[in-house]
């Protein structure tokens, strides 16, 4: 499967909402025991943020840290399952806000929690064939579960962002290789016009998350010849703890090298976001010359798995904005009435 | 420069007219006005309005006005200089005698804000402001006196209860006057404890919406000996402006504009500040008023609310203000104030104030203000 | 009731400062202008240029909006401030992600993007400028 050439990413930019509900705290609302609970809380987006003011936020760490003039991108790639407009594109928005020039392509994709890592593919291959200097990749989402239903104790909203240009000494990271697996798995799901997505219960478990994540690492591993050894750091897809955990058990791999990777414990399901914070994370701590297996997993159902060097820059650009761990402790717990008030939910 | 007198008034009151439209509460001024003076024409009418093309969809007030009063044919205009737009339309009509071009004209303020909400008259105060650099940020005129009024009491370290007075004297001198909207006493205590609009403002410190309308015969000395009515002389208008938003200017706490106007318009009447007998001000909202006597050079800055405590600003003080109560107690139909201010102004210096008569006021200085200084307008008025 | 709604060429054209916090600054005398302007407001110089204000500042005072205009009713209470920026303009603007009780005079703030306002009847997204706290490092 396909070799990257010539792509590394620049700046890197995590951004996680200020708000954050206990899942105890939905629990309560809706009877449940507080022992059931799948992670402890989740981020919630103001009543101010949506999926795009989020990426913008993210991406402006993520030029920061790259240290390049923002008019050097020549693509903004936004992935997304909550797109503020049905019809109107969200990079545009993005990218006239981070005075990004307008000879750019803006593509907003959609693959449920796979569509960030759908914007970095789309990124890395124009980078590659010298379509652009630089490419802004983006996962954003304000992710919504319906009121009582057992996603809303974990879809949460936050953003994370990579500036990718071409391999050079000071980049942050250089990708590798890239493999995709996707089959048509009706896991989870969003009509036109529905608020809320519907989802098939414990389908998503096995035949879904498991299976396309699992095949997409095994298949990377085996066509490139590496082995779980060869990484320091694995990264998942986090529709709560415990998938990661149990996939990382599948695969033999230690527990110390995935749970560096690990934000859904705090923030929740960040859905497009979600692997890309893990990454945003794990590069707020890696070495020069650490390596990163990095999983996406998106209904419907597919699996992006990528193999990402830690670069010599990584050092001096990390610092030039806040780490993930800023936006973990700048946070105010708020009860279930203002979750409802801040994610729009109530309706008259 | 020729004399211009004023030579009858006519007032609405001021409440929420629900079962009276623009049109006809423009028109019950004006022939009040009109009667009181003994005429039955002008030579033009100028209408003071601010949002009539909002709220009431409406434009040519002018012409619908002249139509309203039987009076098609007469020329008419419509001026807008926000809540100054009173004194702006005086301005124009005074110019309008001396030049000679018109020896009796008509000045007719009218605002009907309760065809709108509350809240749209928060929104349309921001169009007094660069409204897209506020309006649109959510930042109203309330919010953005709050802003001022935590400046001020940072500053000079002055006591908020000093200017929540103003509220207070306002209500005190709206008792009895049968066209205010608010004949009331409030207490500082009350004031103080009313929930905020925008802290440290509270919702007793602010107007509220308001429906009114203000007319004003104005004329020519030669004209004036041919009227019965007794008599004011308009000594001097001035009007001057500044930056349309407060932050924008070197001092916010300082209104140039009224400075600039107070300034121009005591040297036109000839007089000193000492001999103004009585002031009414632009009490928008409370911090306005003191932001007004300081910046006009009546007291100097961070004393206005000590001056207020201490009693100087009541009826029986050295200088009495709002001697009807004021925007706050009286009410503030925008477009209309300044005519009301001018109106009252007027029965103090003939004599027909009632129970809030002053004694041996010789000279009244009217001040006026768009937004929070944009614009300021300063009339001072003689004893004919 | 009326609407109070997003004119939407106008909201367009107001993009750059909203956004970016990109003005026109005079050549002549230094003075900022939050929109284009063809003569400087202070010196009447007519040499002025693009430029963007600091989206670092110091937080002068506040105040908390507890009734507001129709467009804005739903996100109250809200938090208003005067900002002056680092090259030392001043500026009003919304802050966002705080409670009163964080806020003290002088504190770092920083711009962000948030929503502003939705139109009522389009549904059109007004977004624009607030500011925040400055994030701190842990």
């Amino acid at each position: 499967m396909p070799q990257i050439r010539d792509a590394a990413i620049h700046g890197y930019g995590g951004y996680v909402p200020r708000l954050r509900i206990k899942a105890t705290e939905i629990a309560r609302i809706w009877g449940k025991e507080s022992g059931e609970v799948p992670i402890k809380e989740k981020a919630v987006a103001a009543i101010d943020e949506d999926a795009i003011t989020m990426a913008i936020e993210a991406s402006r760490y993520a030029i920061r840290r790259a240290g390049i003039d923002a008019a050097r991108i020549g693509a903004v790639h936004v992935g997304t399952e909550s797109k503020p407009y049905a019809v109107k594109p969200s990079g545009t928005i993005v990218a006239e806000a981070l005075g990004i020039g307008s000879n750019i392509t803006s593509a907003d994709y959609e693959f449920a929690c796979k569509a960030g890592t759908e914007a970095m593919q789309s990124i890395i291959a124009m980078v590659s064939a010298r379509r652009i200097e630089y490419g802004l990749a983006i996962g954003s989402d304000t992710a919504q579960g319906r009121p009582g239903d057992a996603l809303e104790y974990t879809a949460a909203s936050g953003a994370a962002a990579l500036v990718i240009g071409r391999e050079t000494r000071d980049a942050i990271a250089r990708f590798e290789y890239s493999v995709t697996y996707v089959t048509d798995t009706p896991d989870f799901w969003r009509r036109s016009y529905e608020r809320f997505p519907m989802h098939t219960s414990r389908f998503t478990g096995e035949p879904a998350y498991f299976k396309h994540t699992i095949t997409a690492v095994k298949n990377l591993l085996a066509e490139n010849g590496y082995s779980i050894n060869d990484f320091d750091y694995f990264i998942f897809h986090q529709p709560n703890v415990k998938f990661p955990l149990t996939a990382a058990k599948i695969l033999s791999i230690p527990l110390a090298k995935v749970e560096p990777g690990i934000v859904s414990d705090v923030v929740g399901n960040t859905y497009a976001a979600c692997s890309m914070l893990g990454l945003v994370k794990v590069l707020d701590i890696a070495k020069p010359g650490q390596r990163i297996l990095m999983t996406s997993f998106g209904s419907g159902a597919g699996s992006d798995s990528f193999v990402i060097t830690v670069g010599e820059g990584i050092e001096e650009k990390r610092e030039r904005a806040p780490p993930l761990a800023a936006f973990f402790s700048r946070k105010k717990t708020i009860d279930y009435g203002m979750y409802l008030k801040m994610r729009d939910k109530i309706r008259v | 420069m020729k004399k211009v007198l004023i030579a009858g008034y006519g007032l609405t009151k001021v409440e929420e007219h629900w079962d009276r439209s623009l049109e006809n509460l423009m028109a019950e001024s004006s022939l009040k006005a009109l009667e009181y003076a003994g005429l039955s024409r002008v030579d033009a009418v100028y209408v003071a309005n601010v949002y009539g093309e909002v709220l009431q969809e409406q434009a040519v007030l002018g012409s619908v006005l002249a139509e309203e009063l039987g009076m098609s044919g007469v020329q008419a205009y419509r001026i807008e200089a926000g809540a100054a737009s009173g004194i702006a339309a005086v301005k124009m009509a005074a110019n309008a005698i001396q030049s000679g071009e018109a020896n009796v004209v008509l000045v007719t303020g009218v605002e009907k804000l309760s065809d709108g909400t509350a809240e749209e008259h928060l929104a349309l105060t921001a169009m007094e402001e660069r409204e897209e650099y506020t309006g649109q940020m959510g930042v109203h005129q309330a919010a953005s006196a709050a802003l001022l009024y935590r400046l001020y009491l940072s500053r000079y370290g002055a006591r908020q209860d000093g200017i929540a007075q103003f509220a207070v004297i306002s209500h005190e001198n709206a008792v009895g006057v049968s066209h205010a909207q608010y004949p009331f006493k409030v207490g500082l205590d009350t004031v103080m404890k009313s929930p905020y609009l925008s802290e440290p403002l509270h919702r007793l410190e602010a107007t509220a919406v308001a429906d009114g309308s203000a007319a004003i015969i104005l004329c020519s000395e030669d004209f004036a000996a041919k009227l019965d009515p007794p008599k004011a002389r308009l000594a001097a208008c001035s009007l001057a402006t500044d930056y349309v938003t407060p932050f924008d200017r070197e001092d916010p706490l300082h209104f140039q504009a009224l400075a600039r106007a107070t300034h121009s318009a005591l040297e036109m009447a000839g007089v000193s500040r000492e001999q103004i007998g009585f002031l009414e001000l632009h009490d928008s909202f409370s911090i306005v008023a003191a932001l007004s006597l300081e910046s006009s050079g009546f007291f100097p800055r961070g004393k206005a609310g000590e001056a207020a405590l201490a009693g100087k600003l009541s009826l029986n003080g050295e200088l009495p203000i709002n001697t009807f109560g004021g925007l706050k107690a009286r009410g503030h139909p925008v477009g209309a104030t300044a005519i009301y201010q001018l109106a009252e102004a007027y029965l103090q210096l003939t004599h027909q104030a009632g129970k809030n008569q002053l004694d041996n006021a010789k000279h009244a200085m009217v001040q006026s203000l768009a937004g929070l200084g944009c614009a300021a307008a300063v009339c001072i008025l003689e004893e004919a | 009731m009326l609407e109070f709604g997003i004119r939407i060429p106008r909201y367009w054209r107001g993009k750059p400062f909203r956004y970016r916090l990109e003005g026109f600054r005079c050549e002549e005398c230094g003075e900022f202008h939050f929109s284009p302007r063809l003569v400087c407001r202070k010196c009447g110089g007519k040499r002025l240029r693009r430029d963007k204000l600091s989206e670092r500042g110091r937080l002068i005072c506040y105040t908390v909006v507890k009734s507001a205009s129709p467009s804005f009713e739903a996100y109250t209470p809200y938090i208003v401030g005067l900002i002056q920026t680092e090259d030392g303009t001043m500026i009003v603007g919304q802050l966002t992600d705080c409670d009163p009780e964080e806020l003290h005079e002088g504190m770092d703030v920083e711009a962000t993007i948030r929503r502003l306002q939705t139109d009522g009847e389009s549904r059109l997204i007004a977004y624009g400028y607030k500011f925040r706290p400055a994030i701190q490092r842990p």
